[in-house]
């Protein structure tokens, strides 16, 4: 939100900190090796293969969500609407299940997805509205619609379909989770796409620095309705992932993920005034955040504290790295 | 050297006109604002004839906790940050009035409340103690704080409890005297008018609007910018204290989930023509756009329309005020 008052590029760092600010994903990565080790000493013999198919598994839809956070954020916005959309698609899919089948369902879903990211992308891109607030009123859109349809289709039962439920929940050999049949080739489509396209630079330059971005020919306003669009579909990918872990089919599925997607991004190195971070990191930052909240509750802390700690962690660990890779 | 001229003498005749017409130019936003309020509150009356003095004490009722926290919200936009924790301050705020004036005598429920309006200040105080120490964003702090102040509303009540002195509830609820007039409005009104307005007239209020609107501006003009930030987040907490306590006076108990509050006082505030980049606006927009807000809402009812309707238009309506602000302001830039 501020512009802080920052001495970027008064001193070049050397060593560690130059590590950290260009190659987050190391340092990153190093903490969660640090908390799983923590998770191993305070719960013995319970991290095994198939612990870690359990994390992958649960850690997955939030990573597309931070994903989304993580290339708005890249641009120097952000993307509150992609839990209302998300949890739009999971249930759009399951309430059209029983009647035009589940293709239908799914074309409905990432058609309704692709509008709302539309209409982001002109509010923010054409007419230069806050991301923040027409993410927010987008996200208002959604839900609500949602909500109306959810009152029209009342009385057809809506369950997940299968081959999401499969998808999302079940796990190849009882180890690896078919839902990284979906998030692998997602991420090495965003990875490939952030380093070696036009659009991925693109991102950059316009959350670098919005001027010299649109001086040297850039068509900002396409590259942020595109952008928002692309959020919106990980978005509805996510929440059919989503919905078919929980075998729930809600409205407000997602609405708990919307603050640890913004946090996976900033724990993943991910600057939110824009022009820095990568995907890499925001899904080790998926992943500390899952490991974190299954630590918690294995422990056995109430809600309360859980909630606590969290929130009390999520603040460390922002403030350790924003510390470690400040130049002054 | 006429055409100069002339415009000055015209003014020497005519001053007050001026005054007002820059006035309204100053304004313009609020001012339009208020059209559309007015717009609203006789497109109720004319789809609910019956619309008067009982649905106005309703609409105040159900208004002052979201005003309360747009007003909230403000402060700290205006400061150049933004307090997402704003529903979880109020919930935490909220049950612990609740839970310490259940049973108790009504003098009791004075300190009670004294004290969880210093419980705002603290926590707003440590929500800006943590951003300017550990200079990560404004909005990734308050969110993870948001979730530390909701867990703590969880540990002082686990589910919707405790209860409301009588006084506390007497008032909020009915009217001041007159039907038309909620007590409602009138505390909202006095409560602000009394913070407000005094630390606006103040250097600290001008500093507040100083770090919002330039940050190193501010700081190269001597503005310690470090604790006017503080300052106006301890401000943003002691109103979400008045917010969560207005919870529980019209509802009588404490509830440990944060209701809706953060994302409407953020929809609010831009809809009161408070600039999200800081510096610019003030605390009565915000609360005329929350009235919109309400309203619609109120109206969908009315229509016996489906109420996530509601949702829709609040969003639509948001949007597109949003739209056409920024729209203006584009346009303005290009002369």
């Amino acid at each position: 939100m501020t512009s802080s008052i920052s001495t970027r590029g008064a001193r070049i760092p050397g060593g560690w900190s130059r590590l950290l600010r260009e190659q987050p994903v190391v340092p990153i990565s190093a903490l969660l090796i640090v908390i799983v080790v923590i998770y191993a000493l305070v719960r013995p013999g319970v991290v095994n293969a198939d612990w870690a198919g359990v994390i992958l598994r649960a850690a997955v839809p939030l990573a597309i969500l931070a994903g989304c956070q993580t290339l708005t954020m890249l641009t120097g916005g952000i993307d509150l609407s992609v839990c209302a959309v998300a949890s739009m698609a999971g249930f759009m899919v399951a309430s059209l299940l029983h009647g035009p089948g589940f293709e239908i369902g799914i074309a409905v879903a990432l058609t309704a997805a692709a509008l709302a990211g539309l209409l982001t992308g002109i509010g923010v891109g054409i007419f230069r509205v806050h991301p923040l607030i027409m993410s927010l009123g987008v996200s208002f859109v959604v839900l609500g619609l949602a909500n109306a349809w959810q009152i029209l289709t009342v009385q057809s039962s809506t369950g997940v379909p299968p081959v999401l439920r499969t998808i999302g929940s079940e796990r190849l050999g009882e180890l690896l989770p078919y839902s990284l049949v979906v998030f692998i080739p997602l991420t090495a489509l965003i990875l490939i796409g952030l380093r070696r396209t036009g659009f991925g630079r693109m991102l950059f330059a316009i959350g670098d620095n919005p001027t010299a971005a649109r001086l040297s020919g850039a068509r900002s306003w396409q590259v942020l309705i595109t952008l928002y669009v692309l959020s919106a579909l990980m978005a509805a990918l996510a929440g059919l992932l989503l919905s078919g872990l929980t075998n729930v089919a809600s409205v407000t599925l997602a609405d708990s993920l919307v603050l640890p997607s913004v946090a996976a991004a900033v724990i993943g190195g991910t600057s939110i005034f824009g022009g820095r971070g990568g995907f890499g990191g925001t899904i080790v930052g998926a992943l500390i955040l899952t490991v974190i909240s299954a630590l918690l509750t294995a422990l056995g802390f109430p809600e309360a504290v859980r909630q606590i700690l969290f929130g009390s962690i999520i603040v460390v660990v922002a403030a350790a790295y924003t510390r470690v890779t400040s130049v002054s | 050297m006429s055409a100069v001229a002339g415009p000055i003498v015209d003014t020497r005749g005519r001053p007050v006109v001026d005054a007002l017409v820059a006035w309204a130019r100053r304004n313009g936003w609020t001012l339009s604002l208020i059209a559309l309020l007015a717009v609203l509150l006789a497109f109720t009356k004319v789809i609910n004839p019956s619309y008067g003095a009982p649905g106005i004490q309703g609409l105040a009722i159900s208004v002052l906790p979201l005003a309360l926290a747009a007003v909230a919200q403000a402060v700290c936009v205006i400061g150049g940050g933004i307090d997402l924790s704003i529903g979880s301050m109020m919930a935490l705020t909220s049950v612990v009035a609740a839970s310490q004036m259940k049973d108790q005598s009504e003098e009791f429920g004075v300190a009670v409340i004294l004290a969880v309006l210093i419980l705002g200040l603290i926590i707003g105080a440590v929500n800006g103690a943590v951003i300017v120490i550990t200079r990560v964003p404004d909005i990734v702090v308050t969110l993870a704080m948001s979730f530390v102040w909701a867990g703590a509303a969880l540990l002082v009540l686990k589910t919707p409890a405790g209860g409301s002195a009588q006084w506390l509830k007497d008032l909020v609820l009915g009217p001041a005297g007159f039907d038309w007039i909620p007590k409602a409005a009138v505390v909202l009104i006095v409560v602000v008018a009394v913070i407000w307005i005094p630390l606006r007239r103040s250097t600290v209020g001008l500093s507040i609007y100083a770090i919002g609107s330039d940050r190193l501006a501010a700081f190269r003009s001597g503005v310690a910018v470090g604790p006017t930030k503080v300052i106006a987040y301890a401000t943003t907490g002691l109103f979400a204290a008045l917010a969560g306590i207005s919870l529980t006076a019209s509802t009588g108990i404490g509830n440990p989930v944060p209701g809706p509050y953060t994302l409407m006082s953020v929809a609010a505030v831009v809809l009161g023509g408070v600039s999200l980049a800081g510096g610019r606006g003030g605390v009565f927009g915000p609360m005329i756009g929350v009235l919109i807000l309400v309203l619609i809402q109120n109206d969908m009812a009315f229509l016996s329309l489906d109420p996530n309707l509601a949702l829709v238009s609040q969003g639509l309506i948001l949007i597109g005020v949003v739209m056409f602000g920024s729209l203006i302001q584009w346009r303005r830039s290009r002369r």
